[in-house]
């Protein structure tokens, strides 16, 4: 290691002359001489003032100074951080449908709280898929995790699983509560409509109360009776990466 | 504390998973001594990349060198005020890293690059020349096919003889793809139970109770994959991952596991993982391009569920997922779940892999959820006063032992437990050898 490693010096930085904040060993030696020794008295000491002005468009300054590509937020090298969508304002429903789509969504979590679980079911298209992907970047559930993709035959399993009188971890009180909000028709094109709303569920198991939060994405489609069914319901959780403290029982 | 006197041959006293002296004297005997898991090589493939890990209870770093090849696994420590040196999961640190109190800068090796107003150190005890200025390192750090390891302790045996037949694990996972190597799907499920670790590591080789604990899930899912069968004359692979936890007890006595001295362990295969579907052939024909007949029988007629690496680690190499624990407390135990792509592999071989990670190991799992509420449930169950002791009485005295290995004419028998805690036992009387 090099002197110059020690003195912060990054390599091919220009390091001309002293910096306001001082931040280096290449400061000039004569420069310490410059603040007055404290002595004994205090007043004449406290009469001492030392200004460090607002010079900014110097040289790079604290951690930029000793590593200037340092970046404690940096993702892992050749995993860019990928760029949030940018919300469009709802433009595309009429008020009747805003109103019949928003009365779907919240009767869906309502069935969830009451543990109509055929009923939610029976929102779902035949070929209607819930999804909810590990992480928001994901586009497609195939070939990458996901903690929960399921079509009609998967669901029926959780739900025979969480009916069966020996669902040990269903034994505990256990209790969802769910808001449903921000819903925005997002496109109504060849009776498909896609709908962006938000959620937040509280869970209660035993004494315990846990949160969850995020966004909702439905495909919907007008079945032959008038009615909507879900093509597809994705569930972007806002702490799907946090740990989990146990895990999810049923949909969210 | 009277270690002896709390493992007897065939029951452990109940302080063994509830007391705190014991927890801490198992992180500084076993999780930081023993070599610890850190991460795949292919977390980190660039200098810089970095993954915070826990060794026992220490907080640390793996990083990869500024060569793009080596791996440092570092205290995340500042060695000048304490401060941790990464506040994050994972991320790139660029040519070093730099603390966020006082820009002290370290090489990706742990080696001090800069400190500001160095010259206020000079005549200190704490100048440049001093190693105290750089970050500590992990005592030892190695890999075994790709898998890095890192050890706390100077002494001790090598990765190879503390994994001893446990190498199995990464052999048989990495043998399976035609280039001999796998890599990480980059996204790690975590999750909590509120229990001892010990718990997930004898459940993880106790055959009697998947029927019991995961009846409501097998019996549900058997139902749907009957009917699915009866409408379409087949049902993907999926669904048997699930029905076959509802087996008879019989069925699951049938399941051998074989139980080796450090405490590692292997629960043999039951799901028959070689249906002869076009996907399957396709596979097995790629395999057979790249290692010829015979060894590609070798290698797919390994039966092999899953193999523990005691005491904090399960493989299910068949379907490339690994479980890593990370203790907290007594009653609290982090989980890190991976999934891993067999390079050069078909995608429809790790699609069929996929729906196991999925269905089993995702944090909306339908089968550890009441694995969990069993743990939980017997953590509360042992602070009781109502007995003192935990039963590993099932099969007793039925045990074969062939080279130290210990095995048993029953899948369900509670050999598991027994040579687990021998194992322990050693361990926590300071023999790490």
């Amino acid at each position: 290691m090099s002197a110059d490693d020690l003195a912060g010096r990054a390599p091919g930085r220009s390091q001309a002359g002293p910096h306001p904040l001082g931040g280096s060993a290449d400061v000039p030696a004569g420069r310490a001489a410059s603040i007055p020794s404290a002595g004994a008295d205090m007043g004449r000491l406290l009469a001492q003032d030392v200004v460090i002005d607002g010079e900014t468009a110097g040289p790079a300054t604290g951690a930029q100074r000793m590593e200037p590509t340092h970046s404690p937020r940096a993702t892992l090298a050749g995993q860019p951080a990928v760029p949030r969508e940018l919300p469009r304002a709802e433009t595309v429903a009429a008020p009747d449908l805003h109103r019949e789509v928003e009365q779907f969504l919240f009767l869906q979590a309502e069935l969830l709280d009451a543990k109509h679980w055929q009923q939610w079911m029976d929102l779902f298209a035949a070929e209607g898929l819930y999804w909810m992907p590990v992480a928001p970047e994901q586009t497609e559930w195939e070939g990458s995790p996901s903690i929960f993709i399921e079509d009609k035959s998967l669901m029926e399993i959780r739900k025979g699983r969480v009916s069966h009188p020996n669902a040990w971890s269903q034994a505990p009180q256990w209790e969802t509560s769910h808001l449903v909000s921000h819903v925005a028709v997002e496109s109504n094109e060849g009776g498909t409509i896609v709908v962006r709303s938000r959620f937040h569920m509280m869970e209660l198991r035993r004494d315990a109360i846990r949160h969850f939060g995020g966004r909702y994405r439905h495909t919907l489609l007008r079945g032959e009776d008038g009615a909507l069914k879900i093509k597809l319901q994705r569930v972007d959780l806002f702490n799907s990466q946090a740990s989990f403290d146990y895990v999810l029982q049923i949909w969210v | 504390m009277n270690l002896p006197s709390l493992v007897e041959p065939d029951r452990v006293h109940k302080s063994v998973y509830t007391d705190q002296q014991i927890f801490d004297k198992e992180m500084e005997n076993i999780f930081e001594k023993v070599w610890v898991y850190c991460g795949h090589e292919s977390q980190i493939p660039n200098p810089g990349d970095y993954y915070a890990v826990t060794i026992g209870r220490q907080p640390m770093i793996m990083v990869r060198g500024a060569d793009g090849k080596s791996f440092n696994v570092l205290h995340n420590r500042c060695p000048h005020r304490g401060v941790q040196l990464v506040g994050n999961l994972k991320g790139n640190t660029g040519g070093a890293f730099v603390c966020s109190y006082h820009a002290w800068s370290f090489h990706l090796d742990g080696k001090v690059r800069a400190i500001p107003l160095a010259r206020g150190y000079e005549g200190t005890a704490m100048n440049k020349s001093n190693p105290d200025c750089n970050v500590k390192r992990a005592a030892r750090v190695d890999s075994y096919r790709g898998f890095v390891f890192a050890s706390l302790a100077a002494e001790g045996p090598t990765l190879s003889e503390f994994l001893g037949e446990a190498k199995i694990a990464f052999d048989d996972m990495c043998d399976r793809s035609p280039l001999g190597e796998v890599e990480v799907v980059p996204y790690c499920h975590r999750m909590v139970q509120q229990s001892n670790w010990k718990f997930f590591m004898e459940n993880q080789l106790d055959a009697l109770h998947p029927s019991v604990t995961h009846q409501s899930t097998g019996i549900s899912a058997g139902r749907v994959e009957k009917r699915i069968k009866e409408e379409k004359g087949a049902a993907p692979l999926h669904y048997h991952y699930l029905s076959t936890f509802a087996s008879s007890f019989e069925q699951w006595d049938g399941v051998q596991t074989i139980n080796f001295p450090r405490g590692h362990g292997i629960l043999k295969a039951y799901m028959g993982l070689r249906p002869q579907d076009p996907d399957t052939l396709e596979y097995e024909a790629v395999l057979r391009s790249a290692y010829g007949e015979a060894k590609t029988e070798e290698y797919l007629s390994r039966s092999i569920h899953h193999v523990l690496v005691y005491p904090y680690l399960s493989v299910q190499s068949p379907l490339q997922q690994l479980r890593c624990l990370r203790p907290i407390s007594p009653d609290k135990t982090l989980s890190e779940i991976w999934h891993f792509r067999l390079k050069g592999a078909p995608e429809a071989v790790y699609r069929r892999s996929l729906w196991y990670f999925n269905l089993v190991n995702s944090p909306a799992t339908m089968i550890n959820a009441d694995d969990l509420e069993n743990w939980t449930k017997a953590q509360w169950g042992l602070t009781s006063n109502g007995g003192d002791w935990v039963s590993f009485h099932r099969n007793y005295g039925d045990d074969r032992v062939e080279n130290g290995v210990s095995y048993s004419n029953h899948g369900t028998s509670e050999v598991v437990m027994r040579s687990q805690f021998q194992a322990w036992s050693k361990y926590m009387q300071g023999d790490a050898s």
